[in-house]
Order: structure tokens, then C-alpha cells, then sequence
């Protein structure tokens, strides 16, 4: 597990023992690549593949053969080039300087390409990830003598109006301070402490490396307690996620997976962003790199991209790299988790990332599984998905950290058979179906409510009912049940029309209009419809509630319930999540006078 | 670069299919071109698929036909697919290949352009606001069309896809703006016919001096259908950002372009995906449909019309679908309104504009134009949900409301869908049409649009209102 040591330690004992070694390349097939000459590397070691240097990561060992992954385009590679090891395992680098940034797949900082290299990616541009030139002041949090162990806060900078980045000992680590950095400024790659682990002393700077296929260490993993809140009104009441909670969202193309996504980049309550837009499109990461930056966290006042991280390698990069970019991003998770902080990352979409695993199987000749992706699909979909979650973390103190992970699921055809919508709903607690139906009439968010569920039900009821309404569990039961009868109700009338229906069923077939239109619908693109937040949710909940059991009294005394729909409180459920906080109060209020007035409809004769 | 790249080999091992494979090279680069010299003195073109040590597998854009593993000679050129660009190439004719076929001369080069090209960086992109009037309502109004956009057209065979297509190009604008435009035209494997009606359409409107078109039609090689839209781009990314021009891409037929990557697949014994398509379709479909948008700082801009027949009208056949993903929304036929003489038979439930909500609003098309469409959309999906109900069981059962609906869904797809083929109307016009349908309804129904516009626009007679006693 101490991997961060022990891959140090490996590079240098390697290097001396065998000098610098090259492979040969005897075979190109699209971005696999096969060397030999190889003989001592280790799996995911990642080299610099042919003339033109292209970072790619060994993937199989034979022999002294090895198979490589080559994240850039391979055009032009030719056998007989040489093959450069590096003798580090795939990594990102973690320090200040990461919020903000948008990072290919393999961590190249698009930006900065894009000065270096112009519009177009070309292959082998490269630039450090991290600023090796910006200075940030430097807060020890410790003093020289002091005994620390891994995971123990030495200091601080302030890396974004919203975000104070704590520098950590790495995993593996500890012993006792032999020299800390006073307050400063500093670049990252200045020594700011020397830790002396009793066996060398060792020169602490503001940069880590990670390698991104191994989850960094905790203390010991931890049940969700609290929901993440959403400010979207059907996840939060009916499918809420929790925080250091998993979720999928699987939906056929235009559904509306990635305006959820990005809905809850922006809205909720963690403390650290990170989006990955995995094999999707370059428009969709221009839209989120224009907005990002302008749109203000209700809860800090500052732009979102003042915590947030972007990882984009879209649908036309290379194809390895998509399959890295989510290793990438949930590295990156972890290591803000490890300060301390709720980490939310979204991850656009998970069946690319897959599609990347069997076209590279593909091309290994491997024995394919279910509709040819490779047999270690699900373990992979775990094994990522695992590294979400609430922990306690290293280091002294009692301390504690989050990462909820919510994947998006490209479903072929929108049929959730298929292999990574099977797998991931075997491991993810929430699921939010996409329906094409509900799509096509632009009831957005388009998520059935018959199919969803969240596992995260009862820690998130019993957090409403403390925090928000006494009253929330039995509404949201209530909810379901109307729905679920509507569904039945169809049924019924598509077999013998509607005219048959007791005033009691056409009762509940309004109740459920208004659920669907006024509560469940949520346009995303209007100025206030697209957050609401618990107090609000719990308020709306409550009117519609109260006008429900008016109506049904109502209906007791003869009151018609075409008569209930033509009241025009009706007409104002539906403008309650448009409703501006100025507009908010009198709307309720006027809500709540119609609704006490259905007590004075008399019947009519 | 080596002199044992431009070596010339002699003989081949092996041909399958579009494929070939030969033994004994040395030093051959992925992805380079090769020249084949067929026995008659025929010269065609091939690309690496594979390489070793010793041995190279080519794919042959104009097939295989004739090969022989004797005498065929092989010239290495040591280097990726080019194509020769310049703003000449407006006007003229190009088969799949790029070699002119209109016995115009050959193109004098201003510069010279690997077509596979390299990915636009997403920091680089501009996200694309200019909303384009195509003058057709069903997409002006519903699913308007952005410039830089990926919008496809899915159809079925027999369907007026190309009429839609032709009539989008004769009547894109940009309000306010006249600007250099073109028109890039790829077709992979159509039939002559559907080409020919193309290119007259092209001149009668007068775009054909400003249309390059690349034609690999139905009798031609199909694996050259590989290339042709990768020519086809890499002179529309010229044009746009070299030359500052918007050019409107029109690609048909992508399902042959698939078809042709299918049998690639199959040649060389790989897994298959779904239906036999490669599981690596998404990728390479995206690699060409991400090569429209705008950059930021540069003027022009690559709009793209895929066209893509769906094998029995089915949606989730993987072209389709695989396009639907990657593609900024899609405009659909449907055989239905087809059926019932409409044109165009645009199925709007199924149709998606992703960058419609950028492209319209005050100051581009109209202040109430997202609202109005959100409530075309659910009052049209309502009225189809209360049609399929008459059609079981009659009218009896339904309310004067539902009838409202059915009314309002019929005028719908008879007077906002239905329009002629040269008729152009302007976004204005599509509007005011849709509050005349709008009015239909009770003022009640109109949840989706705020009460302001309801007073400026609104003027239908409240038959159901409700009051009290
Ligand atoms: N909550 C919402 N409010 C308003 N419109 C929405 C909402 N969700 C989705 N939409 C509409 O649906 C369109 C498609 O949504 P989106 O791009 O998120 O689909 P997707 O499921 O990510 O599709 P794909 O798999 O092709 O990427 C959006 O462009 C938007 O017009
Ligand atoms: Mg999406």
C-alpha cells in the first residue's frame, strides 16, 4: 500500500543496478504497440514509445516482450524504434495549482498546450501539470522537532479564494521534523520541510507524485451519515445520494445524463468539484469551461471554478487516455479528500471509459466476455467505484474526508441490459433512470420515477426530518404511493378508457399531475427553477400536500374534482420553482389562501 | 526520415477482402500510405493498418479487384494521407479520392494537410451561440440549429431526406450578417440519382461556385468511403479556419461510411460488436463528427448535416444511436407524417437541438421562444398521447379539454410541421404561428410559459375557464 516509497525507492535501485535500458518496437496496431528488450519492467510502468516519444503505459509482460498502451495518436510509429523506460508506474502530480485547471486524460494541462502548441493537439505536447513558477504564501502548520506521521497536516496555501490546500506528509512517511519553512512565498518545488525518518532526511516540497491505479491509503472507511444535497427536487426528496455515496445514471442519448451531471457540479453541497468529460464532446467542455468560471456557489459567493477540477479528453482524443482519464480524476479526488474535504466527482461517461478498456482488449486479442468487453469489466467498474466513499483519514487528529462518485451510464440503444449498466448497478447505491419518453416531452429532469431507487433513503429521511420538516418521510411515502397508483391507473384506462373512473382515481390522477408538472419537473436553464433549496423543497412539498387533503375533503362534499382542476391555485403550483426568493412569499401565501378557500366551494346542482 | 521507407516491394503474401498483407518489409510506419501498382499499370492507394518487423497490413481505398500476389508493386510513401487544399477547389468536383472529376485541372496546392487531422484542444473552443434561420419551422422553432453545430438527419430509406437537407443549404442565414460561407459536400455511396439532384440544387440556388463536392457513390469502391469524409473535412477546417469561411459540412450516407468500416472489421477477424459493427465505431464516427465547431479568435466556422438512412426505421440500430451520442442533438424523419403527406415529416418528439439553449433568447431570436418551445413540446406530446387513446377506443371517453388537444395536435403537424419546400419563414413567423396554435388551448394549460408573455402573446378564448359558484 505505501506505494509512494516504495515506487521511489524502485526507480533508484533499478536505475543504478541496470542502467538505462530500451526496448525495440516490433509491432503498430493502432494505439497498442508491442516491444521487445523489455525484460525487468513492471506492469502499468509507463515509457516513452518511439521517435516522437509518446507517453504510453505497459499493459501485458511476456518474456521480455511488453505490450504498451500509447496514449497519443500512433500514426507514424515504426518498427525498430526504440521504447524508454521510466521506471515510474503511471502518475499524476498533486499539489497546488490543480483547482482551476482543465487536464487531458494522462494530466496535461490544456491550457497551457493550447499557448504552446495552438488550437489543435498536436502529438507529444507536453507541459508540466502543475505551475512550477506561480508563488503561493506558505503557512507552516508545524514545527521543526514536531513528530509527524503520514497524512499529517505540516502547512497550508491558499490555492483559491474557496480553497485552503494542506500540505500533507505523503503516505508512507513519518518520523520527526528536522526543518520547516517559515511563512512565505514560495514555488512548489522549493523544499519546505526536511523530514528526518530516522533512515535518511528527506526533502518535502509542495509536489507529490501518485500513481493513479492505486487507491491512496486511509484509516479506516466509514458509513455514509448525511445526504449530499442536490438542490434538484426529485433526487433530493425521492432519490437522495448521500455523501461519500455512490451513483449511476444511465440514459439513452439526449435524455439528459450530462445536464444532471452538470447540474450538480454546480449545485451540490460539497466542497471540491471534480468533472471528468470521458469520451463525450469538445462543445460540452468549452459550455462548462464558459460557465464555470461566472456562475457563483450560492454557499461561498465565489465562482465554482474556484474548486473545481476538469479532466477532458474528448470522444475524437485518444482513446488510452480516456481509459486513464478517470483514474486521473479520482486521484485527484482522493488527494483533496485527504485534506479533509467533501469531494464530489462526476464522471461523463463511464461506458466510454469502458468502450476505451474493449478497444484495447480488442486489440490485444484477449478472450472477450459479454458483448466483447473484457472479462475484468466489473471488477475494474468496482474497483473504481470503491474509491468513493466517507473516510477517516491518516494522519493525527480526528479527521475526516468524502468522495461521491456519480457516473453516467451510455447505454446502447437505451437498454439497460447491457453489460456496464448491469455491472455498475451492482455496485452503485443510487440509480436514476433516464427515459427517453419523458425526454421526448421535455419533462426534464427526465428521471422515471417508477425505476429509480437510492439505498441512501433512511440516513437521508431521518436527516429531513431533523433539519428540514417533521412531516417530510410521510409526504415523500405519499408521493410514491400516488405515482405508483397513476402508473396502475393508466393501465386501466388504456384497456377501458377513462369515463369508467370513480371522482376518487381522477382525484389521484390530478394529484399526480401536480406531482409530475410542479414538483418533479425541474427546467435547469431557469434562473431560480434550477436550484432549490431543502427549505424551499420541503415548503413546496408541504403546500401541495395541505391542497391535497383540501381537495379530498372537497371531493366528500360533492365538489367535482374537474371543478378542483379549474381553480387557479393549480395553475400556481406550477410556478412555484420559477418563483424569484422576492416572489417566493407572497406566491405561498396566496397558494395557501386559494387552498383554504376550497372549504367555501359549494357544490353545484 | 530513412531511404528504406521509399523502398518499392514487389509481390504480395496475402489479399482478403479490401486487405493485403506483405512479408519481408522493413521499417514501415503505422498508419502510412502505400502506392499499389496493379499488374495493368493501375495505381491505387492504401493506408497501414498493422505493422511488424517484417510484415505490413494495408487497407486498399478502391479495393482489391485485380490484385495479384506476383507482380503488384508496393511504394512506401513514408508518411500519413495528405490531401492538397486550396480555395480554388470552391466550384469544383472531386470523386471519393480527391482527384478531380470534372475535367478541371489538378488543384494548385496553398498547402498540403494530413486528413486525419489532429483534435481540436476543448480549451480552444468557442461554444457555439449564432443561431442559423433555416426558414423550416419544425427546426427553427423546436430545434434550432447553431452554427458550428453537429446536427444529423436520421431517415429511412424513401424518406425526403435529401429535399430537408438541400432546402437547409439553399436557406440558412445568419440574421444580420452576410458573411463568406460554403458548402462542403461529401457523398459516400449514394446513388447518382440522389447526387445529381444535389448538385442541381446546388446551382439553381446558385451555392455550386461555393460548394466543393466529393463524390464516392453507390458503384464506386466502398472502402474508399473511409477517406472521403476525412477529405471532405480536412477542406472545410481549410475553408474555415485558414479562410475565415462558416461552412455548412452535408455528409450522406453515413451508414454506408459504417458499412464500410464493418467490412474492414470482418477482414480482419475482429471481435464484433453489435449487429457485426467493430467495437471501436464510436470512436472513429467521432473523430469525424467532432470536427465541426468554432475556435475561439478565428472567424469561421464548420456546421455539419450528417445524413444517415436507419436500417427498418429503427432508432437504436447502432449508426444511429452511436451518432445520437455523440452528435449535438438530431433532426428525425418519421414515416408516419410521410405517410400522411407532410413535408418535411419531421418527428419533433424524438428531435433534439443540445445548443438551441445558447442560440435563441432576446437578442438573437426571441425573448419567449425557449418557453414557447418547452410548451409546444408537451401540449404536441400530450395531443399524440390522447390520439393513440381515440384510436383504441373512440372519442366518448374524452374531456372538451382533450379534445382542445387533439385539435391543437392536428394543427400542429398540418400547419406548423407541414410546409413547402421553398417556403422560408422566419423566426418571427414561426412563432406567431405557434401562439396562433398555442391559442387553442386555455390559458390555464400554458404552465410552462411565464405570465408576461402569456399577456403579449396570447389570444385564444378561455371556453374552459372554470369559475367559482
Ligand atoms: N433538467 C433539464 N432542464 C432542461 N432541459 C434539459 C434538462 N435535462 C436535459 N435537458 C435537455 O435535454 C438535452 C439533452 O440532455 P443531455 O445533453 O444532458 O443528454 P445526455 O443524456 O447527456 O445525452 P448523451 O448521452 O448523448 O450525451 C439538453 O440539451 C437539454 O436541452
Ligand atoms: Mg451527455
Amino acid at each position: 500500500m505505501r506505494v509512494g516509497k516504495a515506487m521511489e525507492k524502485r526507480k533508484h535501485d533499478e536505475k543504478d543496478t541496470m542502467g538505462e535500458k530500451n526496448g525495440v518496437i516490433i509491432r503498430v496496431t493502432g494505439p497498442v504497440v508491442e516491444a521487445e528488450g523489455m525484460a525487468g519492467s513492471r506492469m502499468y510502468e509507463s515509457v516513452r514509445v518511439g521517435n516522437a516519444g509518446l507517453i504510453g503505459e505497459i499493459i501485458i509482460l511476456e518474456g521480455d516482450r511488453a505490450t504498451i498502451q500509447v496514449y497519443e495518436e500512433t500514426i507514424g510509429v515504426t518498427p525498430g524504434e526504440p521504447v524508454v523506460r521510466t521506471y515510474l508506474p503511471l502518475s499524476v502530480e498533486l499539489g497546488p495549482g490543480l483547482i482551476g485547471t482543465m487536464y487531458d486524460g494522462i494530466q496535461r494541462p490544456l491550457e497551457e498546450i493550447l499557448k504552446n502548441n495552438g488550437d489543435m493537439i498536436e502529438r507529444g505536447s507536453s507541459a508540466p501539470a502543475l505551475d512550477r513558477t506561480k508563488k503561493y504564501r506558505f503557512y507552516p502548520l508545524a514545527k521543526s522537532g514536531d513528530t509527524v506521521r503520514e497524512g499529517d497536516r505540516i502547512g497550508c496555501v491558499r490555492e483559491s479564494v474557496s480553497v485552503n490546500h494542506y500540505i500533507l506528509i505523503p503516505p508512507g512517511l513519518s518520523g520527526t521534523l528536522h526543518f520547516i519553512a517559515e511563512q512565505g512565498e514560495y514555488v512548489i518545488t522549493d523544499t519546505i520541510a526536511i523530514l528526518d525518518t530516522g533512515e535518511e532526511k528527506k526533502e518535502l516540497t509542495m509536489i507529490q507524485r501518485w500513481p493513479v491505479r492505486d487507491p491512496r491509503p486511509v484509516r479506516e472507511r466509514l458509513d455514509p451519515i448525511e445526504p449530499l444535497l442536490t438542490g434538484q427536487r426529485i433526487i433530493d426528496t425521492l432519490f437522495p445520494l448521500a455523501r461519500g455515496g455512490t451513483a449511476a445514471i444511465p440514459g439513452p442519448f439526449g435524455s439528459g445524463k450530462t445536464v444532471v451531471q452538470q447540474q450538480l457540479a454546480k449545485w451540490v453541497n460539497a466542497e471540491i468539484i471534480i468533472y471528468i468529460g470521458c469520451g463525450e464532446r469538445g462543445n460540452e467542455m468549452a459550455d462548462v469551461l464558459e460557465q464555470f468560471p461566472t456562475l457563483k456557489d450560492p454557499r461561498t459567493g465565489h465562482a465554482l471554478s474556484s474548486r473545481m477540477v476538469l479532466i477532458a479528453n474528448t470522444s475524437n482524443m485518444p482513446v488510452a487516455a480516456r481509459e486513464a482519464s478517470v483514474y486521473t480524476g479520482i486521484t485527484i479526488a482522493e488527494y483533496y479528500r485527504d485534506m479533509g474535504y467533501h469531494v464530489a466527482l462526476m464522471a461523463d461517461s463511464t461506458s466510454r471509459w469502458a468502450e476505451a478498456m474493449r478497444e484495447i482488449s480488442g486489440r490485444l486479442e484477449e478472450m472477450p466476455g459479454e458483448e466483447g468487453y473484457p472479462a475484468y469489466l466489473s471488477s475494474r467498474l468496482a474497483d473504481f467505484y470503491e474509491r468513493a466513499g466517507r473516510v477517516s483519514l491518516l494522519g493525527s487528529g480526528d479527521h475526516e474526508g468524502s468522495i461521491s462518485v456519480i457516473g453516467a451510464v451510455s447505454p446502447p440503444g437505451g437498454d439497460f441490459s447491457e453489460p456496464v449498466t448491469q455491472n455498475t448497478l451492482r455496485i452503485v447505491k443510487v440509480f436514476w433512470a433516464l427515459d427517453a419518453d419523458l425526454a421526448y416531452q421535455r419533462h426534464f429532469p427526465a428521471i422515471n420515477w417508477l425505476m429509480s431507487y437510492s439505498l441512501y433513503s433512511p440516513i437521508a429521511g431521518i436527516w429531513w426530518e431533523e433539519h428540514i420538516g417533521p412531516d417530510f418521510i410521510r409526504m415523500k411515502q405519499e408521493m410514491m404511493e400516488i405515482l405508483q397508483r397513476e402508473n396502475e391507473l393508466e393501465e386501466i384506462i388504456r384497456l377501458v378508457g377513462p369515463e369508467t373512473l370513480p371522482e376518487s382515481d381522477r382525484l389521484l390522477l390530478l394529484k399526480a399531475e401536480i406531482l409530475r408538472e410542479s414538483y418533479l419537473m425541474q427546467y435547469a436553464f431557469d434562473e431560480f427553477d434550477t436550484f432549490t433549496g431543502p427549505k424551499k423543497q420541503y415548503r413546496m412539498l408541504k403546500a401541495i400536500f395541505t391542497f391535497f387533503s383540501q381537495a379530498e375533503r372537497a371531493l366528500e362534499t360533492g365538489i367535482s374534482v374537474s371543478r378542483l382542476r379549474g381553480l387557479p391555485v393549480i395553475e400556481s403550483f406550477a410556478r412555484m420553482g420559477t418563483a424569484s426568493p422576492e416572489e417566493e412569499d407572497p406566491l405561498f401565501e396566496s397558494i395557501a389562501r386559494d387552498t383554504d378557500a376550497i372549504r367555501d366551494l359549494k357544490e353545484v346542482l | 526520415m530513412t531511404d528504406l521507407r521509399f523502398r518499392t516491394y514487389t509481390g504480395v503474401s496475402k489479399v482478403v477482402g479490401p486487405l493485403m498483407v506483405l512479408d519481408g518489409v522493413e521499417g514501415i510506419g503505422y498508419g502510412e500510405i502505400a502506392e499499389i501498382t496493379l499488374p495493368g499499370g493501375e495505381v491505387r492507394i492504401g493506408q497501414v493498418l498493422e505493422t511488424t518487423t517484417t510484415r505490413a497490413m494495408v487497407q486498399v481505398f478502391r479495393g482489391t479487384r485485380d490484385l495479384d500476389t506476383e507482380k503488384t508493386q508496393v511504394r512506401f510513401r513514408g508518411e500519413p494521407m495528405k490531401i492538397s487544399l486550396s480555395s480554388d477547389m470552391l466550384g469544383r468536383t472531386f470523386d471519393g479520392s480527391a482527384r478531380p472529376i470534372d475535367g478541371g485541372g489538378p488543384v494548385i496546392p496553398e498547402c498540403i494537410r494530413d486528413i486525419y487531422g489532429s483534435p481540436i484542444n476543448p480549451a480552444a473552443r468557442e461554444h457555439p451561440r449564432d443561431s442559423i434561420q433555416t426558414g423550416i419551422s419544425s427546426i427553427d422553432g423546436m430545434n434550432t440549429l447553431v452554427r458550428g453545430q453537429k446536427l444529423p438527419i436520421f431517415s429511412g430509406a424513401g424518406l425526403p431526406h435529401n429535399l430537408l437537407a438541400s432546402q437547409i443549404a439553399r436557406q440558412a442565414k445568419v440574421t444580420g450578417q452576410a458573411e463568406k460561407f460554403a458548402v462542403v459536400f461529401a457523398a459516400m455511396g449514394i446513388t447518382y440519382e440522389e447526387s445529381a439532384f444535389f448538385i442541381r440544387e446546388f446551382e439553381e440556388s446558385g451555392a455550386l461556385e461555393r460548394t466543393v463536392l466529393f463524390l464516392n457513390l453507390a458503384d464506386d469502391p466502398a472502402i474508399e468511403r473511409i477517406i472521403t469524409p476525412r477529405l471532405a473535412l480536412t477542406t472545410a477546417e481549410y475553408l474555415a479556419f485558414d479562410k475565415g469561411m462558416h461552412v455548412l459540412v452535408v455528409l450522406t450516407d453515413l451508414t454506408n461510411y459504417c458499412e464500410a468500416l464493418r467490412e474492414i472489421a470482418a477482414a480482419r477477424e475482429e471481435v464484433p460488436g453489435r449487429r457485426g459493427y467493430p467495437g471501436y465505431i464510436y470512436t472513429d464516427l467521432a473523430s469525424l463528427y467532432e470536427r465541426a465547431g468554432r475556435i475561439r479568435g478565428r472567424e469561421g466556422s464548420i456546421t455539419q448535416i450528417p445524413i444517415l438512412t436507419m436500417p427498418d426505421d429503427d432508432i437504436t440500430h447502432p449508426v444511429p444511436d452511436l451518432t445520437g451520442y455523440i452528435t449535438e442533438g438530431q433532426i428525425v424523419l418519421s414515416r408516419d407524417l410521410h405517410r400522411k403527406g407532410i413535408y418535411p415529416p419531421v418527428d419533433v418528439l424524438p428531435c433534439l437541438s443540445r445548443l438551441m439553449q445558447g442560440g435563441i433568447g432576446p437578442g438573437r431570436t426571441r425573448a419567449d421562444h425557449a418557453e414557447v418551445k418547452n410548451q409546444l413540446y408537451s401540449a404536441y406530446a400530450r395531443g399524440i398521447r390522447l390520439k393513440s387513446l381515440v384510436a383504441v377506443m373512440g372519442e366518448e371517453g374524452l374531456t372538451s379539454l382533450d379534445r382542445l388537444y387533439i385539435r391543437f395536435c392536428d394543427r400542429f403537424e398540418n400547419d406548423f410541421i407541414r410546409q413547402a419546400s421553398y417556403e422560408d419563414r422566419s423566426f418571427d413567423d414561426t412563432l406567431t404561428l405557434a401562439w396562433d396554435l398555442l391559442s387553442i388551448l386555455p390559458k390555464a394549460e400554458l404552465k410552462r410559459i411565464s405570465p408576461d408573455f402569456i399577456k403579449m402573446y396570447y389570444h385564444g378564448e378561455e371556453i374552459l375557464e372554470c369559475k367559482g359558484p
